[in-house]
C-alpha cells in the first residue's frame, strides 16, 4: 500500500526530524554541496519540494542517490534545516514502501547461508516488510 | 418525578493585569463582545500581584473558577511579572489538581490590551468549561456559604 | 468606620441602558459604612463632579466609590474632583460598570445583578484605603552619557544645548565610535569623517559638556533623578592637561610592531600612540602591553622627546564620583567573531575580509591610504565577492545571531558601488539572501548600484570559500534563479558579518538593572510607544545597544533620547507613584526573597535594632523599599514568606475584600 501525498510528507518530515518552514531560501546547501552538477534537484530543492509535499518526485529523482551524505549542507545551513536528513529520509520512504523490494518468507530457506549472519535476515524483514 | 433544577450559574473571579488583560476585557467592552455576567474582574497591577492566597480565598468562599490574565511573555510592563506568575501558578494549579479542584476550574491566559476578541472568546470558553464542572464543593467553607 | 459615598453613573444611556442605575445606587446604600448612594446622568460633567465634591463636604466623605466607565478613563478625573473637595486622591476607587458591565450584558436584570456585585466589590476595597501622599525626590541636574559614538555625542550635545552639564565616558581613547572608522556614508556617499568630526569637536568644546575618554563606569548606585556613579579613569601615562597633542614622541616611539586596533589590525601603530588625526581628546596613550619603558624599565624616549612634560609612567588608574540625575546608554556594537564561520576562510586568507576591514581598505585615512589593495600581496583585485548576511539570520544553527543585523544590506550596496565607480575594471558579485532596503532613498541606491554600476546581484549564498595556491580565491556559490552552482576565481572577499551589541553592555545593564533581551540588546519601555527608554526609570537607550541600526536612525534615536532626558531633568523633583510596595519591618525576616524578585533593584537591607519582648534590643536585617524606584507591581508581595511586603492601593486584605465581596 502506498501512502498519499500527505501521509508521506509528514513520514518524511518525522523521520528528518527537522522543519522545511525554517528554510529562508538562501541556496547556502547548494552552493556548499559537491554533488550539485549530478542532481537534477539541488539541495535547496529538496527542501522547498518536502515542504510543497512533491515527495513522490523526489523518490523517483535519482539526486537523492546522488547525495553523498557528507553533511556540508547540514554543517553550513544557517537556519539548522540539514536538506541532508531529508534525503535521508525520502530514501528510506523509499525503501520501506511496502511491496517493494519485500523479502518474502518463502525466499527466505534459499537465500540461507552459513556466512549470512542471522541478524541481516531478521533487519532485513523488518526493514522490507513493514 | 420532575425536579425543577435551577440551571446553574458559576461564579468566577477574574484577575486582570493594569496594563494589558485589563485593558483587553475593557476593548470586549468597547466592542460590546459578550460573556457571561458571572465572570467579575478584579483589577491588580501586574498578573505578578495575584498572590496564591488569593485563588484559595476565591475558591473557600464559593468560586467555581478562578483565571488570571496578564501581559503576553515578553510584554509585562513589569518585564518579568507574568514569567513569575506563570510559575507560581503552574505549581499552584498542580497542587489544586492533587487536592481535587479540577484543572478546568483554574487558568492562566495571556490577554493583551489590543485582544477584546481573545478575552471575550476566552471568558466564554472558561465558563463554559467550569458550567460544565458544576459546582466547586471540594474547597469551599461551608461557614462561609450563604444560605 | 469609612464613611462611603456611591456615585453610579448613567453615562447617557451606555450605562442606564441595561444597568438599572436607581436599582444599584438603593441597593448599595444598604451597605456597610454607605451614608449615601446617589446616581447622575454624566459623573464626569462638571455638575457630576460637583455633586461629589458638595456630597463629600455635606456627608463628610473619607472615601468614594464612582460606578461607571473604566478607571482606565475616569480614575484621574474623579481623583482630581476628590482632592479638590479636601478628599486625599487615594480614597476613590472605580467599579468598573460600563466597559465590564452594561456594554457586554443586554439583560438588564443580569446587568443590573452584576454592576451591584462590582459596586460591593469597590465598597469593601474602599473600606480597607488608606491615605496615600505621593512622595517627592529631587533630580540632580547633570547627565552621564556611558558610550562616546555618534549616538552618544549626538545625545550629549541635544542635552547640553538645552543647558544642562552632561559627562560622556568612552572606553576607547577617543571618541567618535564606529562611524569615525566608516569611510563614506550611505545613500549619500558623503564623507562619514567629514560629518562626524565637527561634532566630535562641538562636543569637546561644549562648555556643558565633559569627556572622561579612555574611563569606564565602574558602579551606579541611587535611582531615577539621583544616580550616584563611579567613573574609572584608566591610566594612560599621559597628561591630558599637559599633552598638548604634537604627535612628537608617536613619531619617535621605538616599538611600531602594535597591531592597529583603530585599522582593525591591518597595520600597525606605536606603543603610544593617538588613534587617528581627528582624535578627541587629542591626547597620547601608551599601550602597557607594548612600551618598551612599562614592560622594561629600559627607553623612556618619548618622557625626552616630551616638551611638554605630560609623560607620567607612575599614573595609575583614577576613580571619580558624580552624581547624575538621568543616564544614556549609547554602548553600540561591534563586528561578531567570524572564527566559527570557517567556510568563508576568514581565518585562512588575509583576502578574506570583514565589511569594517573593507572600510578601513577603502579609506584615504586607512592603511592603504584610500587605494583599495589586496592585504595579502598588496596588488589591485579584480573580482571581488560580497557575501550578505554572514551570521545573521541564523537561527536553529549553533553560530550565528537569529536577528538581521539591518545595515548590511545598505552598506554592501555602497562598497560595490564605490568599487566599480573607482576601479572600473572590477568585476563585483554580491550574494545576497534578501536585500532589505526600507529606508528613504535607499532602494533608489541599491538599483543604482545594479543598473548605473552594473554589481552582479545574485541570489543564494556562498558555501566555500577556497584559498587556491595561486593566491586567489575559489568562491563556490549557487544561483537561485539560473539554477546553477557558481565557481568563481576571486582577488578578495569581503563578508558583511552580522553585528552584536559591545561586551560592555551586560555588566552595564546589570549595574542599572536594566533589562536585557536574550541577544544582550537593552530593551526598551515599550517597543512602539517608549522606544528611547528603558523600563528602569532614569535609564535611556541611545543608537545600537537597543538594536541593530544606521546612522539616521541612531541620530534620531539620540535626540530622542535626549529629549527624554532633558523632560527629566528639566523638573526640580519628581513626583513618586505612592501605590509602592513597603516591608513591615517587625514581620520581615530578611530572607533576600523580594530583593530576587523586583525587577527594579528598589529592596535593600538594612540592619535595624529592635526593642524585643524581654526589653533587650537585638540587630535585625530587614527589607526596606525606596518608593522613588518601585513602580509597584507587586512581585515582592508574593515572593515574601512572611508576608511582611504589601503593596499601597493594591494590598493583600483589600484584593482578599474584593474577592470576598464578589463571592458572597
Amino acid at each position: 500500500m502506498s501512502h498519499n501525498k500527505e501521509t508521506l510528507r509528514e513520514i518524511v518530515i518525522e523521520t528528518a526530524g527537522v522543519n522545511p518552514r525554517k528554510c529562508m531560501k538562501c541556496g547556502k546547501c547548494s552552493a556548499t554541496c559537491p554533488a550539485y552538477d549530478e542532481m537534477e534537484y539541488h539541495p535547496h530543492q529538496f527542501v522547498s519540494m518536502v515542504e510543497a509535499g512533491k515527495i513522490e518526485e523526489l523518490m523517483n529523482s535519482k539526486s537523492i542517490w546522488m547525495c553523498l551524505s557528507c553533511f556540508a549542507c547540514v554543517e553550513r545551513c544557517p537556519r539548522g534545516v540539514e536538506p541532508a536528513s531529508f534525503i535521508e529520509a525520502a530514501r528510506l520512504a523509499l525503501i520501506r514502501q511496502q511491496g517493494k523490494n519485500h523479502l518474502k518468507a518463502e525466499d527466505v530457506p534459499a537465500k540461507l547461508n552459513d556466512k549470512l549472519p542471522g541478524q541481516a535476515i531478521v533487519s532485513a524483514f523488518r526493514k522490507y516488510s513493514k | 418525578m420532575q425536579v425543577e433544577k435551577k440551571e446553574f450559574k458559576p461564579t468566577i473571579v477574574a484577575f486582570c493585569c493594569n496594563w494589558c488583560s485589563y485593558a483587553g476585557a475593557d476593548l470586549s467592552g468597547t466592542n460590546r463582545l459578550n460573556y457571561p455576567a458571572n465572570v467579575k474582574i478584579i483589577r491588580v497591577p501586574c498578573s505578578c500581584r495575584v498572590n496564591p492566597m488569593f485563588v484559595l480565598r476565591a475558591f473557600q468562599r464559593g468560586a467555581d473558577g478562578v483565571i488570571i490574565c496578564g501581559c503576553h511573555p515578553g510584554d509585562c510592563h513589569y518585564t518579568t511579572g507574568n514569567y513569575y506568575a506563570r510559575r507560581r501558578m503552574t505549581l499552584l494549579f498542580s497542587m489544586l489538581d492533587f487536592l481535587g479542584i479540577e484543572r478546568d476550574r483554574t487558568r492562566l491566559e495571556w490577554v493583551s490590551a489590543a485582544e477584546g476578541a481573545k478575552f471575550a472568546k476566552t471568558m466564554n470558553e472558561f465558563v463554559e468549561a467550569v458550567t460544565k464542572l458544576g459546582e466547586n464543593k471540594r474547597l469551599e467553607d461551608l461557614r462561609c456559604k450563604k444560605q | 468606620m469609612q464613611r462611603i459615598g456611591v456615585f453610579v453613573c448613567w453615562c447617557g444611556s451606555n450605562i442606564a441602558g441595561t444597568v438599572d442605575v436607581h436599582k444599584v445606587a438603593e441597593a448599595l446604600k444598604s451597605e456597610p459604612g454607605v451614608v449615601i448612594a446617589t446616581q447622575y446622568q454624566y459623573m464626569c460633567s462638571e455638575a457630576g463632579q460637583t455633586l461629589i465634591k458638595d456630597a463629600i463636604r455635606d456627608h463628610k466623605l473619607t472615601g468614594i466609590v464612582v460606578c461607571s466607565c473604566s478607571p482606565r478613563m475616569h480614575e484621574a478625573t474623579f481623583r482630581k474632583t476628590a482632592a479638590a473637595a479636601g478628599l486625599n486622591p487615594y480614597m476613590v476607587e472605580i467599579a468598573n460598570i460600563r466597559e465590564q458591565c452594561s456594554w457586554i450584558h443586554k439583560d438588564m436584570e443580569v446587568g443590573t445583578e452584576k454592576a451591584i456585585i462590582l459596586g460591593r466589590a469597590a465598597i469593601a476595597k474602599v473600606h480597607l484605603n488608606a491615605p496615600l501622599v505621593a512622595g517627592e525626590s529631587p533630580v540632580v541636574k547633570r547627565a552621564l552619557v556611558i558610550g562616546g559614538g555618534i549616538a552618544g555625542i549626538q545625545t550629549a550635545l541635544d542635552i547640553a544645548d538645552a543647558g544642562f552639564p552632561v559627562d560622556i565616558v568612552e572606553t576607547k581613547p577617543t571618541i567618535g565610535g564606529k562611524m569615525a572608522q566608516i569611510d563614506k556614508t550611505f545613500p549619500t556617499l558623503d564623507c562619514a569623517a567629514c560629518i562626524l568630526t565637527p561634532k566630535m569637536v562641538d562636543a569637546a568644546q561644549h562648555d556643558k559638556i565633559n569627556i572622561y575618554a579612555y574611563s569606564e563606569v565602574a558602579e551606579v548606585k541611587g535611582f531615577v533623578g539621583n544616580f550616584s556613579v563611579k567613573i574609572k579613569q584608566k591610566a594612560r601615562m599621559v597628561d591630558p592637561v599637559k599633552c598638548t597633542g604634537c604627535g612628537l614622541c608617536v613619531e619617535k616611539c621605538p616599538m611600531k610592531k602594535v597591531p592597529n586596533e583603530f585599522n582593525l589590525g591591518m597595520d600597525k601603530r606605536s606603543a603610544i600612540y593617538i588613534p587617528f588625526a581627528q582624535a578627541v581628546p587629542k591626547v597620547a596613550t601608551i599601550d602597557p602591553t607594548a612600551c618598551l619603558k612599562m614592560k622594561t624599565g629600559k627607553c623612556g624616549l618619548c618622557a625626552t622627546v616630551c616638551e611638554a612634560g605630560a609623560i607620567d609612567y607612575t599614573q595609575q588608574d583614577s576613580f571619580i564620583e558624580e552624581k547624575y540625575g538621568a543616564i544614556v546608554v549609547a554602548t553600540g556594537y561591534n563586528p561578531i567573531n567570524l572564527d566559527q564561520f570557517d567556510e568563508f576562510a576568514y581565518n585562512q586568507s588575509p583576502d578574506v575580509v570583514t565589511s569594517l576591514e573593507f572600510e578601513r581598505l577603502t579609506n584615504a585615512a586607512g592603511p592603504t591610504a584610500g587605494t583599495l589593495l589586496r592585504p595579502s600581496d598588496g596588488k589591485h583585485p579584480h573580482t571581488l565577492v560580497f557575501v550578505q548576511c554572514v551570521g545573521s539570520r541564523c537561527d536553529g544553527a549553533e553560530k550565528g545571531k537569529s536577528y538581521c543585523s539591518k545595515i548590511c544590506c545598505m552598506y554592501t550596496a555602497k562598497h560595490a558601488m564605490l568599487c566599480r565607480e573607482k576601479y572600473p575594471d572590477t568585476e563585483v558579485y554580491v550574494f545576497y539572501i534578501d536585500v532589505r532596503t526600507p529606508g528613504k532613498n535607499f532602494d533608489e541606491f541599491y538599483r543604482r548600484a545594479v543598473e548605473e554600476y552594473g554589481v552582479k546581484y545574485i541570489k543564494g549564498m556562498v558555501g566555500k570559500v577556497a584559498p587556491q595556491a595561486d593566491g586567489s580565491l575559489l568562491v563556490q556559490a549557487s544561483d537561485l534563479i539560473e539554477g546553477e552552482q557558481l565557481k568563481i576565481k576571486a582577488d578578495m572577499v569581503v563578508l558583511a558579518a552580522a553585528i552584536e551589541p559591545d561586551q560592555s553592555a551586560r555588566p552595564l545593564a546589570t549595574m542599572l538593572t536594566a533589562s536585557m533581551d536574550t541577544n544582550d540588546f537593552f530593551t526598551e519601555a515599550h517597543p512602539k510607544l517608549r522606544p528611547v527608554e528603558s523600563p528602569t526609570a532614569g535609564v535611556f537607550l541611545s543608537g545600537c545597544c537597543q538594536g541593530p541600526k544606521d546612522i539616521p536612525e541612531t541620530v534620531s534615536q539620540a535626540s530622542g533620547a535626549a529629549a527624554k532626558v532633558i523632560g527629566l531633568l528639566v523638573k526640580d523633583s519628581l513626583t513618586c507613584n505612592p501605590c509602592v510596595a513597603h516591608s513591615d519591618e517587625l514581620m520581615c525576616n530578611g530572607c533576600s526573597a523580594c530583593e530576587k524578585v523586583c525587577p527594579y533593584g528598589a529592596i535593600t537591607y538594612q540592619d535595624k535594632e529592635f526593642r524585643m519582648p524581654d526589653r533587650t534590643t537585638a540587630i535585625r536585617r530587614v527589607a526596606s523599599v525606596n518608593p522613588a524606584v518601585c513602580q509597584g507591581c507587586g512581585a515582592c508581595t508574593v515572593a515574601c514568606p512572611s508576608g511582611a511586603m504589601d503593596l499601597n492601593g493594591f494590598s493583600n486584605s483589600q484584593i482578599m475584600a474584593e474577592v470576598d465581596a464578589i463571592c458572597k
